[in-house]
């Protein structure tokens, strides 16, 4: 006796995809391959470059040693400050004006279509400018200086923080809202005690992780003219002082490090009082 | 932060006793107490704007000078001037970009596989491990500007240093999710896969890949989008794609030429995104032509329709 023939669909081959899946996957492997072969073939490069990069790659390490660690305390600790300054303050900027744009973005509090189009409208305006953009922008406008880096990392932070944001929002439980409503709370009490409780972890979670995204950004601000240790980096590249480059570059890995330490150990505190909220 | 209701709770006589005995005189009625560390927070944070401001030298006169420039500079820059040569420039900054973005790509997904296994803990040895995610972690602390400098000065000026440099900024990011990701899957597959007598590759392949492929696709298609912002930027050190271009005009003022790059850029970006959410459709949700297609248009419907109420 045949058991195979007794097994409900024995005959029949499975796949985990249907062939219409299967055939726009092949496509997209497709249009990536050609696109890359394409991209191969048309770009110039000059191949001697390539071959001398070993000899240039160590005279840069040669001319980096020893490091000019008197540069730290001439020039790079003020710059230093003044980034960390520019990277808070625009952070900060950008909360500010973040939170009325996130409000509006999001469809459950304001029930306005229109609004909420434009509201995101201008926030993927300001993230699809990329920050140095921004800063050339500022430069062009208030003249080059601390000022003009601290608004193109608000301008370039709102975009990321508003978005975020109101998708926080969006996801709010309408409960406590239902309720404070039913109670005869005005709006605004509506807001504070029923929506910003359930939005406040998030809120400062997205602060702290776009600030630890500023202080990176801020750091190359500089190269543009836009105040902090990118000014400093610039200005001893151009007198081509690798030694001193190298003390620019390892103090903004060691600020990187301990803002990347900071910044998790404060969010895990504040997920975890989220958990227990 | 635990409020109870007192047990014995006299009746309000009448409405105006109720609100003379306001419940916020009696601390156990007051169901939101004022939050003194939080206000003193919010009074630190305005201390510290007020003295980084007072650092970093602002004040409302550069601003107002700056307002009067601002409308100057918008004059100059309407209307955006894509004629002829300026044209041409655009088109070839932004093709070097699109490649410089696609080869990056590319070059970052093959590297970032087997970084990313190496540095997830729970595959591999503590020897192996430690190495790669010290190599992430270095990859991810440096902006790729800088990293771009640094490879504009080893292998000279053009798309070559732009290319290194994305790779770099995207083997840190990818490698670091899909090491992430990695740590995060189910054991008992490769328990069972490595019960049946298969070779480490053969683990990987029908135990731990199938579990993280998708997400690893999510993260490089993030990472393909970001490449892509990323190109248009690298040109300002020199290491190829449309920044240099927009550096110059901005340097020689021809803010019209400014707009019309800006613009291009930004539709290259939109474009960009689509393309990037559409591959997440695909192999993430596993999403076909046609039910990518409805939800889209779905979605404009509901727009059209919200701005017409």
């Amino acid at each position: 006796m045949n058991h195979a023939a007794d097994i409900p669909g024995a005959g029949r081959e499975w796949h985990r995809f249907t062939p219409e899946q299967r055939n726009i996957r092949f496509a997209c492997y497709l249009v990536g391959v050609a696109a890359l072969v394409m991209s191969l073939r048309h770009l110039e490069f000059a191949p001697e470059f390539l071959a001398d990069a070993p000899a240039q790659v160590q005279d840069f390490f040669a001319r980096m040693w020893p490091l000019d660690t008197a540069f730290y305390g001439k020039s790079v600790h003020a710059a230093l400050i003044e980034t960390l300054n520019i990277a808070t303050l625009g952070t900060l900027l950008a909360l500010a004006m973040a939170f009325p744009l996130g409000v509006l973005a999001a469809g459950n509090l304001v029930p306005i279509a229109p609004v909420n189009l434009l509201a995101r409208l201008v926030l993927v305006a300001s993230r699809s400018v990329n920050s140095l953009v921004w800063a050339l922008l500022f430069i062009a406008v208030f003249g080059p200086g601390a000022l003009a880096g601290t608004l193109a990392i608000a301008f370039r932070s709102i975009g990321f923080v508003g978005k975020l944001f109101g998708e926080a929002l969006e996801e709010c439980r309408p409960g406590p809202v239902d309720a404070l409503t039913a109670v005869g709370a005005p709006g605004a009490s509506v807001f504070i005690k029923g929506v910003w409780p359930q939005v406040k972890p998030a809120f400062w979670s997205i602060a702290l992780f776009r600030w630890d995204i500023n202080v990176r950004e801020s750091a190359v601000l500089g190269l543009v003219g836009a105040g902090g240790i990118g000014m400093a980096m610039d200005s001893a590249m151009n007198l081509f002082r690798w030694d001193q480059v190298a003390v620019v570059l390892l103090t903004i890995f060691a600020v990187v490090v301990v803002v990347e330490v900071l910044v998790t150990t404060a969010q895990s505190r504040i997920t975890c009082g989220a958990h227990t909220f | 932060m635990t409020w109870q209701v007192p047990a014995a709770r006299e009746p309000a006589a009448s409405p105006r006793h109720a609100a003379m005995t306001s419940p916020t005189a009696d601390p156990r009625l007051n169901p939101f107490p004022a939050n003194w560390p939080a206000r003193s927070g919010w009074m630190l944070l305005a201390v510290y704007t007020a003295w980084a401001a007072a650092q970093l030298d602002f004040s409302w006169m550069r601003v107002v000078s700056g307002l009067d420039n601002l409308e100057r500079f918008l004059a100059r820059m309407f209307p955006p001037n894509f004629t002829g040569d300026k044209w041409d420039l655009i088109v070839k900054g932004l093709t070097e970009s699109l490649e410089i973005a696609v080869i990056a790509s590319a070059l970052a997904i093959v590297i970032s596989l087997p970084v990313g296994l190496m540095a997830a803990r729970n595959l591999s040895p503590v020897w192996l491990s430690w190495p790669a995610r010290m190599l992430v972690a270095l990859f991810r602390s440096f902006h790729s500007v800088i990293v771009a400098i640094i490879f504009v000065k080893a292998l000279g000026f053009g798309a070559i240093a732009g290319i290194a440099a994305l790779v770099v900024a995207s083997v840190g990011f990818i490698a670091k999710l899909f090491a992430e990701a990695i740590e995060e899957i189910s054991l008992k597959q490769v328990e069972a896969v490595r019960a049946s007598g298969a070779s480490f590759a053969n683990v990987l392949t029908y135990g731990v890949l199938p579990q993280v492929f998708g997400r690893f696709l999510g993260f490089c298609s993030y990472q393909l989008d970001s490449n892509l912002r990323n190109s248009t930027m690298v040109g300002i050190v020199g290491a190829g794609g449309i920044g240099g271009t927009l550096f110059s005009a901005f340097q020689s003022f021809d803010y019209d030429f400014v707009l019309a790059i800006l613009l291009c850029i930004i539709a290259l970006i939109f474009a960009g995104e689509i393309v990037s959410g559409f591959l997440r459709a695909v192999f993430l949700d596993n999403s076909t032509l046609s039910a990518w297609w409805a939800r889209r248009r779905s979605a404009a419907t509901a727009v059209v329709r919200g701005a017409e109420e």
